[in-house]
């Protein structure tokens, strides 16, 4: 953990003063850094060999390194910089030619060297952005800046049996050594809803890079939030002491501890009119299940974990080439892709981030289709309302999907057979429905797209069936007639009932106008 | 630089350590010496020398990402104070 520096941008709080405390009199903008936590997906520790895997038996990945023998020597895992610095690289970052890792000492039981291997002054990056927005205008889009982002070791865990009272605390050190990315935000998020969103947005970039599972039940992604007020009193501004909020297991948690962090700072601000520097930075815990924070030990100084740099690692270089090189490996990134999607195939912000976030594997079969059927939009709706229905119901992934099921070209086949008429649109989700029936996964030969027309009878129906069905269906009900003859249009609907069961093919909407155009010519009507 | 006896007082409160106050007189008079002695090296003219930011002249040693095996854990176990077989047994944490 590293101080962040504090800094009072009195501007910004003028104008971004907080709305959604409606009961809060005196006016105050909420601050909220965010500390992140990433859990590196490698298959071994940043030191030594043991395994990363989650869930072991406690106590069974560990070797005298990560359980801190003397003796042992820390040699730093490649991949675990490599993913760290393609992460720092995808936020924009500067990378230094040089880094470093230091010592930082505190004691405390699951930290078995008595120092956790960081980085302090010379982190492997700094001065990064992320930006956010949000589709639904709850605020205004922004850039985020990142303070740095700094790769370290984890601590181990110890699970205290509450039951049990003052029984001893377990310690299990599997997790110790486990290489983490900490990425700190400046104090740049203004609302609880801004710091959910940089959250999504900094976990969704993690995705695509693939650098971390992103698990937040197992631990992958560790929260941390910053948070005090800055006031505007008839004495001028003031802000309030920082209080760092722990124990934040969900992106929902953030959103209600850093809620409920700015009430309280507000209320002991009234009490007792403490400003920042004039207490300690504290920590508070958030508990879920009352919905509090509640006080924890007061931070120790930074100075007080008397950094200096481990010995025993030697320092990494990277060269200007080499960050270029990563640069240029990123591929298509979440922001850049929604960018793509809403300027060049006319998406609204909104189907752009849903599809977006559900993974590139998605996006890429919604293209294929925008591609082969020439209507992006239509594939875009396909995909966000039936597609990701199906997957939803069926638990399958899109891969599985298209492979077993619906391939792009037939989901594309089907728009342009609705577009052209020849399948009436009435029938059109009875006709994905089958196709993406998982059943067909065990069909020796999957049913061509034209079978499948075949097998439900779904055939174009022309103008003059529709008018010669419609004016039966007229003759044979005068009293609908009647009705609707007086103004109750809506009793036409009994017409398209009727329409559908003597021919599934028909287009409801169709029925409907042509009913009403020949009772307005007078058909049907009582002589 | 002078070492203060709150100096040497906060240092053995990081450190863990219980000292008397006739320790601590005593602690904070060796200390200072051994700081004054290191301090001799304030003397020499470093305006030419580049700053250095770790004591070692290599760079980049790595090594592959890959799981070997771990310790079996009775050994990693064996030394620890007290344990359950499955973890390491120490005095309640509370309240973090």
């Amino acid at each position: 953990m590293i101080e962040i520096v504090w800094f009072l941008n009195s501007q910004s709080a003028k104008v971004e003063v907080r709305k959604w405390h409606k009961s809060m009199a005196e006016d105050f903008t909420t601050v909220i850094g965010l500390e992140v936590h990433v859990q590196l997906a490698t298959q071994s520790k940043l030191f030594c060999r043991c395994s990363t895997q989650f869930g072991a038996e406690p106590n069974t990945q560990t070797c005298p390194l990560c359980i801190g023998m003397p003796g042992t020597l820390p040699v730093m895992n490649r991949e675990a910089y490599d993913l760290a610095l393609k992460t720092a690289v995808a936020l924009d970052c500067e990378i230094p030619e040089f880094t470093k890792w230091d010592r930082k000492q505190y004691y405390y039981p699951d930290l078995p060297k008595g120092y956790q291997i960081s980085q302090y002054d010379l982190p492997m990056s700094s001065g990064g952005t992320l930006a956010i927005s949000d589709s639904q205008d709850q605020f205004e889009p922004k850039q985020i800046r990142i303070t740095r982002a700094h790769l370290e070791e984890d601590a181990g865990k110890s699970i205290h049996d509450e039951a049990n009272g003052k029984a001893d605390s377990e310690i299990d050190l599997n997790r110790t050594g486990t290489p983490l990315l900490e990425i700190v935000s400046e104090p740049d998020l203004r609302s609880p809803a801004e710091a959910k969103a940089y959250l999504q947005e900094l976990k969704l970039l993690l995705t695509y890079l693939g650098v971390s599972d992103c698990n937040m039940q197992e631990g992958s992604l560790r929260v941390d939030a910053n948070v005090n007020l800055h006031l505007e009193t008839d004495s001028g501004s003031a802000a309030t002491p920082i209080v760092e909020i722990k124990n934040l297991n969900s992106f929902r948690a953030v959103e209600r501890a850093i809620e409920y962090e700015a009430g309280r700072q507000y209320r002991v601000w009234q009490e007792t009119g403490q400003k920042l520097g004039e207490a300690p930075k504290q920590t508070r815990g958030w508990d879920d299940a009352a919905g509090v924070t509640r006080g924890q030990r007061s931070k120790e100084e930074s100075s007080d974990y008397r950094y200096f740099p481990d010995p025993d690692l030697v320092p990494v270089i990277t060269l200007p080439e080499q960050v270029a090189q990563v640069k240029a490996s990123l591929g298509e990134l979440p922001a850049a892709l929604r960018q793509r999607l809403t300027t060049d195939f006319g998406l609204s912000e909104y189907d752009a981030e849903v599809l977006v976030n559900q993974g590139r594997a998605l996006v890429d079969y919604t293209l294929r289709v925008a591609d082969l059927s020439g209507d992006a939009k239509s594939a875009c709706n396909w995909v966000t309302q039936e597609v990701l229905r199906v997957l939803k119901e069926q638990g399958r992934s899109i891969e599985q999907f298209q492979e077993q099921s619906v391939s792009s070209n037939d989901l594309a086949e089907l728009i342009c057979k609705v577009k052209s008429g020849e399948v009436p649109s009435a029938r059109a989700r009875e006709l994905f429905d089958v196709m993406a029936r998982e059943i067909y996964v065990s069909f020796e030969d999957k049913l061509s797209f034209e079978e499948v027309v075949k097998s439900l009878g779904i055939e174009q129906v022309d103008e003059s069936e529709l008018i010669d069905l419609c004016k039966e269906l007229l003759g044979a009900n005068p009293r609908i007639v009647a009705d609707v003859q007086n103004g109750k249009q809506q009793a036409v609907g009994a017409l398209i009932g009727q329409a559908k069961q003597r021919n599934p093919n028909v287009d409801p909407g169709q029925i409907r106008k042509l009913c009403l155009e020949l009772i307005e010519q007078g058909f049907g009507s009582a002589e | 630089m002078a070492l203060s006896r709150d100096d040497v007082e906060k240092v053995a409160l990081l450190a863990r350590l219980q000292l008397s106050e006739a320790e601590l007189d005593t602690l904070t008079d060796e200390l200072a010496q051994i700081v004054t002695y290191v301090d001799q090296l304030a003397e020499v003219d470093t305006g030419d020398v580049e700053p250095m930011a770790h004591a070692v002249e290599l760079s980049n040693v790595f090594a592959a990402d890959g799981v070997r095996p771990s310790l079996p854990r009775e050994q990693a176990l064996a030394n620890a104070p007290a344990h359950n077989e499955r973890g390491y047994l120490v005095p309640a944490v509370l309240g973090d």
